[in-house]
Formats: structure tokens, sequence, C-alpha cells
């Protein structure tokens, strides 16, 4: 058990959140039995890029670090740490999350995509195949996170305008400044998923 | 007689100066890319640093029992003994390795640390608060500034100054460590690959009770990284506490910064703020400069910007003096002391266009003669204002647009030096026709790997794709610190040489099969052949198959009489189009022009996104960044990507960028990682005083700052 009364960290609340957001706040009666787990590593299961891996890990664990430190999926990267510039972001369920923002025991029972599940056959995804055309990246740390924000957008809004893109990718930062080629590979690789080469 | 060594003509350039993608392109948007954040090694720890919560301190204890009681805890370094006295928060203080990175900051939060808090000056805009920390760093005359501010014609005088910004690297800084035996494996993200294995040896060496570790004995590796702008050259502190627990644990120890360690401590560009005064003739002749500037990059002061910027003003004073802050250190940031320098004389010259009733391009066009390129800035004002369509949009202050949104325009000229580093070269052809070029140089996104690959698969007439380029390994021949838009000039030189020399070795080896000599064969289209009868040939790999065994060359770069392959000095011109809502005091860049002469282009595609990336980084600092700190507790207060404020894609609007191809080829190749990041500041500056017709004097350009500023105007 974590023994600092001082510090009040985004995990700590989290976890608080995870574990106790069942019992309704200022109950009078006795509080219901809410199913707790931890402290120290229990079992979990996630489902990632179609495959089921179980994992022993710690309820604090974010899904950015199971994917990054228990499974080596290191294409969403650590970055902020702090849900603000969106260079660890994936799919669950579908929706672009934060994975540095989400626990990895939150994350059981849902769909998790990363970047290492985008490409298929030894292919590359057309948005994957725009970024390189357009030059969106330069050091290149922030394009999975970025690839798979534009994915969800576009999965959203297959034919978007410019104006949509420039707003609907606010979510993400990248300090190298590749934000024209990114705005050009989205819209070129709309415009060729919609031609139906490849969804 | 042309060197063979120089750079094909035009009509010969099948790859140089095209659009080419990046190599590395597929494996960075599919995840394969591998950074020092995330390398993974059988056993591997992770340690995480505490650091200080005070700008200024003594430590006076540390606890450690109860962290290394903690289970998953393997061991806790102490870095800031008790007596240490700490200059600035974000000091390391101790280190702790455990299981998992987890455990590490449990450890770290059971940490007893006992201060004595000292006295600290964190901000430096207000002198009068800096007293017993500033000290004079400059005082220089030229000419006679008194008697030409005395018959000038038109005097301006001006405030101006901008703030210290981090680099704030996608990227943290850190590093994996791994020992085997006595050999050292230094998975690092940094810009100076080749030395830092050595530089680390040396600090080990000298640490008590380590023993002797030779530069032969450490190999740093470094396949792809996360950004640097000039922040990661060192071996660093955290690097040295890494390797020691590595040895003491036998086992790799991951160690990279957090997110606010970052932020804190790991490089930051220093503060200007200035006074001006500037005097011309009614002709617009500028004729005197006169400046007090003072700034701060951390305890150790900042050191004097080149005032006037580009322009050599013939009579000119400047004062400068350095101020020591307990903030964390200054570190070469793009460009270093250009975007200040940039800033406190392009506004200058803006505001005394303005009291001269002149158009600022006609001011600048005027006095271009006193750059040292005259020429150069004289053609790209006049494009950048073509494509700017710079006379239908400026309007004097006096005439601002209709409405509450306020649109206006604004120009800013720079320059840099960008002469190739030192670089060696080793270009390697096999039996079986595949080729490498392998260098202990690294890329940093800016595309350095492609043109390696493009000149090596020019020179020897294949397509990019058919040359392994291998970087980031010191088992490579040494290659310089990427640093200084030097990589670009020092990497395709010595990448020239090493092939052309590679290639006259596989000549002389085919020549005798084809009935010829070495002089008369070419290598173009993936073919070896008789130049003129394309014929009378073979196949690249047929060629090779003559080899007994490979051919090893090396290049280098300087090297006298092989060519002038790459040269010093670029100009560039850039505009910005700005609307400020003068209801809100919120700025929109609107369109950026961005005009730039790199000598020899190798891949124009890589040229482009670097003046891009420029404008997005530079437009940071003129409307949102800075490193804000609370005066009472000295504490930063933004040490985080929330609120250390960043362009995002939204903020950007249209860039169009015009590269001088073809005008300077014949200088050879000159960096281009500075030079566009130094003007967007002052363009946009500029751009929002045209607007508003009332000048915003210190960056960041917020809406408070807009607002306040329209205030005092009188134009609210």
């Amino acid at each position: 058990m974590r023994k600092d009364k001082k510090g009040f960290s985004r995990r700590s609340f989290l976890q608080g959140v995870g574990v106790a957001a069942a019992a309704p706040a200022g109950a009078r009666a006795a509080p219901p039995r809410v199913a707790t787990v931890g402290p120290g590593p229990v079992r979990m299961a996630l489902r990632v890029n179609g495959r089921i891996h179980s994992l022993r890990l710690e309820p604090r664990v974010t899904l950015l670090e199971a994917l990054r430190d228990s499974l080596e999926l290191t294409g969403a990267k650590k970055v902020c740490d702090r849900g603000a510039c969106g260079s660890c972001t994936v799919l669950l369920d579908g929706h672009p999350v934060y994975a540095c923002g989400v626990l990895a025991i939150e994350a059981q029972g849902k769909d998790v995509r990363t970047i290492e599940g985008l490409a298929g056959g030894g292919r590359l995804h057309p948005l994957q195949a725009s970024f390189v055309e357009h030059d969106a990246l330069q050091c290149g740390f922030c394009t999975p996170g970025f690839v798979m924000a534009a994915k969800a957008f576009l999965d959203k809004h297959p034919t978007p305008t410019t104006e949509e893109i420039r707003l609907g990718l606010g979510g993400n930062l990248c300090r190298c400044g590749t934000y024209l080629g990114i705005r050009q590979a989205v819209a070129e690789a709309a415009r060729e998923m919609k031609g139906g080469r490849r969804a | 007689m042309p060197s063979k060594y120089d750079w094909p003509p035009a009509e010969k350039r099948s790859l140089i100066g095209k659009r080419i993608d990046r190599l590395e392109g597929s494996a960075k948007v599919t995840g394969a890319a591998h950074y020092a954040y995330d390398i993974h090694r059988p056993g591997m720890l992770v340690a995480k640093l505490l650091v200080s919560p005070h700008a200024h301190a003594r430590v006076k204890s540390i606890d450690t029992s109860a962290a290394e009681k903690l289970p998953g805890v393997r061991a806790v370094k102490v870095i800031s003994p008790p007596g240490t006295e700490v200059q600035w928060e974000g000091t390391e203080i101790a280190a702790v390795a455990a299981d998992t990175e987890q455990l590490a900051r449990d450890g770290v939060r059971a940490l007893r640390v006992e201060y004595e808090i000292l006295p600290h000056l964190v901000k430096e805009e207000d002198l009068n608060k800096a007293a017993g920390m500033t000290k004079p760093a400059l005082e220089q005359t030229s000419g006679n500034p008194d008697q030409a501010f005395a018959t000038a014609d038109v005097v301006h005088e001006g405030y101006y100054g901008l703030p210290t910004v981090t680099h704030c690297c996608q990227e943290a800084h850190g590093q994996v460590v791994e020992w085997e035996g006595d050999k050292c494996t230094f998975y690092a993200t940094t810009q100076a690959l080749s030395r830092i294995g050595g530089d680390l040896a040396k600090e080990l060496s000298a640490a008590p009770g380590f023993g002797t570790v030779k530069p032969s004995q450490v190999r740093v590796l470094c396949e792809h990284m996360g950004g640097g702008f000039g922040s990661k050259f060192g071996h660093e502190r955290w690097g040295v506490v890494c390797a020691q627990l590595a040895k003491q644990l036998g086992k790799p120890v991951k160690l990279m910064l957090d997110r606010d360690q970052e932020l804190l401590m790991a490089g930051a560009r220093p503060s200007d703020f200035a006074k001006v005064k500037i005097g011309a003739k009614r002709d617009g002749s500028v004729v005197a400069w006169e400046s007090e500037s003072w700034s701060t990059g951390g305890p150790g002061g900042g050191g004097p910007p080149p005032l006037p910027y580009v322009f050599t003003i013939p009579n000119q004073r400047r004062r400068h003096i350095s101020v020591a802050t307990h903030t964390g250190p200054a570190r070469a940031w793009r460009a270093p002391n250009h975007p200040q320098a940039c800033l406190l004389t392009m506004c200058a010259l803006d505001d005394l266009a303005d009291k001269l009733g002149l158009d600022p391009l006609e001011l600048f066009l005027k006095n271009a003669g006193l750059s040292p390129r005259g020429d150069v800035y004289r053609t790209e004002l006049l494009k950048a204002a073509e494509l700017m369509d710079w006379k239908a949009k400026w309007h004097p202050r006096s005439r601002l647009t209709a409405g509450p949104v306020k649109r206006g325009v604004g120009l800013s000229v720079h320059t840099w030096g960008g002469r190739g580093h030192d670089s060696d070269c080793r270009m390697m052809i096999h039996p079986d026709g595949s080729v490498q070029a392998q260098l202990a140089s690294q890329d940093l996104g800016t595309g350095t790997r492609t043109v390696i690959g493009i000149v090596a698969a020019e020179t020897l007439g294949l397509p990019v794709r058919a040359v392994q380029v291998q970087i980031g390994d010191t088992n490579y021949p040494p290659s310089g610190a990427s640093g200084g838009s030097t990589t670009v000039g020092g990497v395709s030189a010595s990448t020239r040489r090493a092939a052309t020399k590679a290639l006259d070795k596989l000549l002389e080896t085919v020549a005798p099969s084809l009935g010829t000599t070495p002089d008369k064969l070419v290598a173009v289209d993936g073919r070896v052949y008789v130049a003129g009868d394309p014929s009378k040939g073979l196949t690249w790999k047929a060629a090779c198959a003559k080899l007994s065994k490979p051919i090893s060359e090396l290049g280098r770069n300087p090297a006298r009489d092989e060519g002038n392959l790459n040269d010093s000095g670029v100009g560039g011109v850039e505009m910005a189009e700005v609307e400020v809502d003068t209801e809100t005091g919120v700025v929109a860049v609107k369109k950026m022009v961005v005009v730039q002469d790199c000598g020899l282009i190798i891949n124009l595609k890589a040229a482009e996104s670097q003046c891009y990336g420029a404008v997005s980084m530079a437009m940071s600092g003129a409307l949102y960044e800075e490193r804000i700190f609370d005066e009472a507790t000295g504490r930063m207060l933004n040490a985080d990507m929330e609120f250390t404020k960043t362009t995002g894609l939204a903020d950007t609007g249209e860039v169009v960028v015009h590269m001088m191809t073809g005008m300077y080829d014949n200088r050879g190749v000159i960096g281009l990682g500075e030079p566009p990041v130094v003007s967007p500041m002052a363009a946009i500056a500029n751009a929002v005083t045209n607007a508003i017709g009332v000048r915003v004097p210190t960056m960041p350009m917020t809406p408070d700052k807009v607002l306040a500023t329209l205030e005092k105007g009188g134009r609210a």
C-alpha cells in the first residue's frame, strides 16, 4: 500500500475511482461491498490487436505501461505521461484514448488496437503510406500516436473537410512541427480509402 | 578542371535535389522503429530520479533506509550528498533502481531529504530585482554612435524581449546501459553518438572506486532518436548514474527522465531583453545602433546575442548584462542566440520604418547592403513579397483594416553558417552487389539517413533503396555531432568521397573484362558501361560478381584536394500574415512565407520539411511558449505539456516554402536545421504590430498581453 499521505497523483486518483466508482458519494448506509484488488500484482487479461494476453500486473499500471513494458509493443510512446500530448494514442473499442490515462485493468474486456496492429499482410495501411509519402514525420516519436488518432478520426469522418481535419486532430502534439504533412497525409488517405482500395 | 569528387552537374543528377521519401519512414509509421526509450533487455531494471523541489537550497541530510527496504528496490544511489548546494529546481538528488518503474517510483517517494532553503532569483526581466546576480558581459563600440545619432534624421527607441523556453523533445533524455564484463553498451538518445562514449568513459574512470574505463570499452547505439534540438550532446549526469547502477547491480538499467524533470533541467533557450535605440537618414539608410541587453541561461548567466543582427550598422554601441538565475541551465537551442538577436533587431527596424513612414520591405531592401550577402537578401525579399502578395497586404499602422479582427503582415531576415562537420564514411561494395554506407552518425529526424543513401546511390548509379545506410553505432567510422546545421554538409561530403573511391575500385576490376580502361566507364541506372555506349557493359550485380573480396573505402570530410563539396553561410527571408482579434486578444497566423537558400539541396522533400517544422516550432515562441516561474517559491509552474504550450495542428495556417534551388548549387551543401527557425518569431511580432498598430513588446504574444497593449496604446 502506498503510504505517502501528501502525494495525490493522477494515478492514485484513477486507482481510487477504478475500485470505488460503484459506491455513491456520501452514502448513509454501510457502503456496499465492492471487489477490491491489489496492492501487488493481480491477474488480468488484455485483448491487444486480436490476441489475448494474460498478465500479472499491479492495478496501478497504466495501459501504456502494460503495452510497452510487459508486451513490448513500444509503438505507443510515453512522452508527457499526463494525457496532454497524444503520443500514446491507441484505440479502445475503436475510440482513440491516451493510453497513459487508462489503467491496464480497466482495459480488460475491451478491444485494444495499437499501431503494431494497423498494417496487415505486409502492406502499410493507406494512412501509414500517406504519412511516409507526405513526410508527415521527422523524429517519428509522435507518429504512431498521430497515425492512430488519424485512423479513429477517419473512421468517424470518412470524407473530412480541411477544417474538420484541422480541428479533429488537435489532441496530438509534434515538436518537430510536421503538421502540414500530417494534414496532407490524412486528406490524401481519406480520398484513397474512400476509393475503396483498402478499408 | 573539376575534381572527380565534385557534385554532378544538374543535368546528370537522378536523385540529388529530388523529393525522396525518408528511408526509415515505414519503420516509424508502423511502430517498428526502436528508440532508447523502447529498449528492452533481459533482466532489465528501471531507475528513476529524485530531483530537488527547491530552486536554491543546501542538502542537509538524505535518509535512504526506508527506500532500501522496499520490495523490488535493488539500489539507491545518492547523487547530491549532504552539503551540496542546489542551484535549480530539478537538480538530481538521488536515483533508485528497482524491478519495475512503479517500484522505482515507490523507492523515490520513500527517500527523505532535508534541505536548508536559500534565497533564489528565478525571474530576470526586471533587472532591479536581480541585484547581486548581474554581471556586465560586454561593452563594444564601433564607429561614432553619439555623432551618428546626433546627425540622424529619425531616431527610434524601443523595448523588446523574449523569455526562456524549453526544448521539450518528444523523447525525454535518458538511456539504457548494459555491461557484459568490462564492455559497456549505452543505448542513447543523442546528437553526439561518436563523442559521448569517450566522455562517459572519462567520467566513470574519474569516479571513486570504479576503475579505469577506456573509450573503446563503450559502444554507443542510437538507431532512431526522438528529437534533440540542441539539448542532447552530453553523456549526462544521469547517464553516468545509470552506468554505475548497471555495473553495481550486474543488470541492464533503463533511466529515462519524467516529463517534468525533462522540462526542469534538460534544456532551455536563454532569454533576451533589450532597450534598443536605432537611427536613420530620411532616405532610410540606417546609420546608428545602441543596445542594452540582458539575459539569463540559468546559473551561468546568459551571453550577448549577436546584435545588431544581419545588418552591420556602421556606428554602434552594445552593452550586455548577464543575469544568473536559479533555473535549469541553458543548452544550445536550434540556432543558439540567433532567434533572440533576430527578434531584437527586426522589431526595432520595423518600428524605425514606421517612424520613417516607410514600408519595412523598402527599408530592408534599402539596407540589404549592410549585410554580408546583400544580393541574396534582395532576391529573397522580392521573391517572398511576391509569394505573400506583400504590396497588396501591407498597410501603414495608421490605416488598420476594418472590423474587430485586424489583419497585418510582417517580415524578418536571418542568417546561419552550417559548414559540414568532420565525418568519416566507410563504403562497402560486396561481390553479391550489396552496398553499405557506414557512419557513426545519427538521424535526429532531420533526414540524415536518407541524405547518405541519396548521395551514395547517386554516385554509384543505383536506386536509393539499393544502399543500406548503417548509422547509429560507434562500431562504424566516427562522424561529428549533429548540431549547428553541420550534419548534412559533413555526411554528404564524406559519403560522396567514399562512394567515388569505392566505385573507382569496382571500375578497375571490371574494365579489363569489358576491354577498356576504368576512366572510360560509368555507373548509371544500375549498370556499369562504357560512356556513350550503354550496350557495352554489365549489370551492377554482374559487375560486382567480378570482385574477389568486398571493397571497403573510407571517405572523409574535410579532405584536402578532394573537391569543395560544402560551404558555410546562408540567408533567408520570412514573412507572416496574421489576424488579431482585438476583442479577445487571440492571434492567428494565417500564412507564412519562407524563402531560403542552403546551397546544393540533397533531398528537397526533407529540406522543405525542415522549413515547415521550423515555422511551427518558432511560432510556439511567438504566441504560446514560456517557462513560467513562481517568484515566491522559485518553482516552475508549467513543467508539463499542458501548460508548456506548443503549436498544435489546428494552430498552423498556410505555409509556403520556396527553396532557392539552382541559384547557389555551385557552393555545395550547406546545413538547414537552424536557419528557418530564426525568423518566424520576429516576422509574426511585426505582423501583429502591423495588424493592431501598437507593439506587444515581449514574447509570447498571449491574449492578455495583446489586450494590455491595445489598452495602453489607446486602441482597445
